[in-house]
């Protein structure tokens, strides 16, 4: 465990040290704000415009702003998240500090878990940037706080298969812009995987339906913290880190 | 402390490690030689467990290398052709996070790590970032981080390469003071280097074990026959008709005149010595006797005559009484 918090203290130190961490906190911390501030903007015009109505709907901030703010702060992590993982491996590999990990007394195992919760140590703090504008909803009214917290455990989640994903990429290669292309395109493919739905069988699609990462992500948000996604999204996890161990094993023999 | 056996390590069909086999006993400083591509940082990755061997068995602190790989990195310290720094980090703080990955406990770090810099001389580089060090400083951290949890073995590919001559010169002490506890391999395709450091040589061609001996006995034993130098002042083809005449000798070469000076190579069997005979036979003559000195082969020369591919074979056979 020690040598695992080793590693993933060297690679958060190592964000910060280059300027991947502010480029990607910030540019997170700028696209959410846009999202967070037009989606408040349409949500106060329509209570403006319902206060004229009698025993019209009621208006509920989770449902109608929090709910889509957090599935617009998903689409974000398509972009974000391959510059995250994208130095994780190749960079290592380019400067030759692999030779450092590989024959220092640690299994791959501990040095993929660093790197991953490395990777995830980031990405949290990116996520808690957004507290901030939740946290101005809590000033100025009542929010219900269940929706939220499961909304970040799903996002967490998510972030998660899609780092351990970035993680795989970035062992293949030595190049930085291969890996983040690559796993970019992955992402994007297992995001809209259930698209070819209609076009396949009824099973086809129930299929590509739950490989599909985001129909996973909607009921955390609404709330529901439901075993069936929670296991989806920890085997992918645990796949995808598994995977990245055959990986970096095949590696050792190729030289 | 070390031990390789049969050591062999294919890609495809390139054969890069070919049966190697090896000791280095506690103490004793081994030398790496062989031209580029000879599988040299091969066998050193395979001995550090970075990278599995196809075939034989690598012993190093008691420990196999692929079946307690963990104990076996634990005891061995290594210096890859290129230091694996972190060009973010600074001196300091890239030995310390080496030292905990290496497994040096908490309360010992600090000191481990300002006694690895104050041997590898980095103290004043400890707060620069690595990656704007010169290739001297690069080096020397990277053989700081070598040494930081007190191997038994320490793994050096090419500790001197990119250093100016008075660096060179500070790690070869270095490096000879550390062969008194530890084991040390270093590789290496500077010759003098070997003379001067190391024990014992391993010449390696063609991922093949060529010879394995001192770097004295390696010297004598490649050395058929006697070689002298004369220079003498008479013309050189009396010289060499004089010289042939003396009994023992079996070949005069005349290499150069200078002026009316001739410089001579004069070879003879091993083992018995000419020089009382050459130069009475020069003075008797009334000539003058410049110079006369035993030629012996350099490192230089047995290293290419052992990797020169038309006396492979005779290398071969050479390595055969060497390899214990």
């Amino acid at each position: 465990m020690n040598n695992i918090l080793a590693i993933a203290h060297k690679e958060l130190k190592a964000y910060f040290a280059s300027p991947i961490a502010y480029v990607v906190i910030g540019l997170f911390a700028l696209m959410f704000g846009f999202f967070y501030y037009t989606l408040l903007g349409i949500f106060i015009e329509q209570g403006m415009r319902m206060m004229g109505l009698q025993g019209g709907p009621t208006q509920n901030v989770n449902d109608q702003m929090i709910r889509p703010l957090f599935l617009n702060a998903s689409v974000l992590l398509l972009f974000v998240l391959p510059m995250i993982t994208m130095r994780t491996y190749s960079e290592e590999k380019r400067s030759g500090t692999i030779e450092l990990l590989l024959t220092a007394p640690l299994t791959d195992v501990q040095i993929i878990m660093g790197k991953f919760l490395g990777a995830m140590a980031l990405y949290a703090a990116m996520l808690a940037v957004t507290l901030i504008h939740l946290g101005v909803l809590f000033a100025f009214g009542t929010p219900e706080w269940i929706p939220i917290a499961t909304g970040y455990l799903g996002l967490l989640l998510m972030g998660g298969c899609f780092i351990s994903v970035g993680l795989l990429i970035s062992s293949f290669t030595r190049n930085q812009i291969v890996a983040v292309m690559a796993t970019f395109a992955v992402f994007l493919l297992l995001w809209v995987i259930n698209w070819a739905g209609p076009l396949t069988g009824p099973r086809t699609s129930a299929v590509l339906d739950y490989l599909s990462i985001t129909s996973h992500l909607d009921d955390f948000t609404r709330g529901v913290v439901d075993t069936k996604h929670v296991v989806y999204y920890v085997s992918f996890i645990a796949f995808g880190l598994f995977l990245t161990a055959r990986s970096v094993d095949t590696e050792r023999w190729r030289g | 402390m070390i031990e390789v056996q049969h050591l062999t390590k294919r890609y495809g069909p390139v054969t890069a490690v070919d049966d190697v086999s090896f000791r280095a006993e506690r103490g004793e400083i081994l030398g790496f030689l062989g031209p580029n591509g000879a599988g040299k940082t091969t066998t050193m990755r395979i001995l550090t467990g970075y990278m599995p061997a196809t075939g034989g068995k690598a012993v190093v602190g008691g420990y196999d290398v692929q079946d307690q790989p963990i104990e076996a990195k634990r005891r061995t310290g290594y210096l890859p052709e290129t230091p694996p720094l972190y060009p973010d980090m600074t001196v300091r703080d890239y030995l310390d996070f080496c030292a905990r990955i290496k497994g040096v406990p908490r309360g010992e770090r600090a000191a481990r790590v300002k006694s690895s810099m104050d041997r590898t001389r980095v103290s004043d580089v400890a707060h620069r970032h690595c990656g704007k060090l010169s290739k001297g400083y690069r080096q020397r951290v990277g053989l700081a981080q070598a040494l930081l949890h007190n191997p038994d073995v320490l793994i050096l590919d090419e500790p001197t390469a990119g250093l100016d001559p008075k660096q060179i010169i500070e790690t070869r002490q270095l490096i000879k003071q550390l062969g008194g506890d530890h084991t040390v391999i270093l590789s290496t395709h500077i010759l003098p280097e070997v003379s001067q450091t190391c024990n014992r040589v391993v010449i390696i061609n063609k991922g093949r074990v060529v010879a394995v001996d001192s770097p004295d006995n390696l010297t004598a034993r490649l050395r058929g026959s006697e070689t002298m130098f004369l220079q003498v002042d008479a013309a050189g083809a009396d010289a060499k008709g004089a010289l042939a005449a003396v009994p023992g000798v079996t070949d005069v070469r005349v290499a150069e005149m200078r002026g009316p000076v001739a410089a001579l190579e004069v070879e003879s069997a091993a083992g018995r010595d000419v020089r009382r005979d050459l130069a009475a036979a020069v003075v008797t003559r009334g000539w003058g006797l410049l110079e006369l000195r035993p030629m012996r082969m350099s490192l230089e020369e047995i290293f290419l005559h052992l990797t020169t591919e038309d006396t492979a074979s005779a290398a071969t056979e050479a390595a055969g009484g060497g390899d214990r």
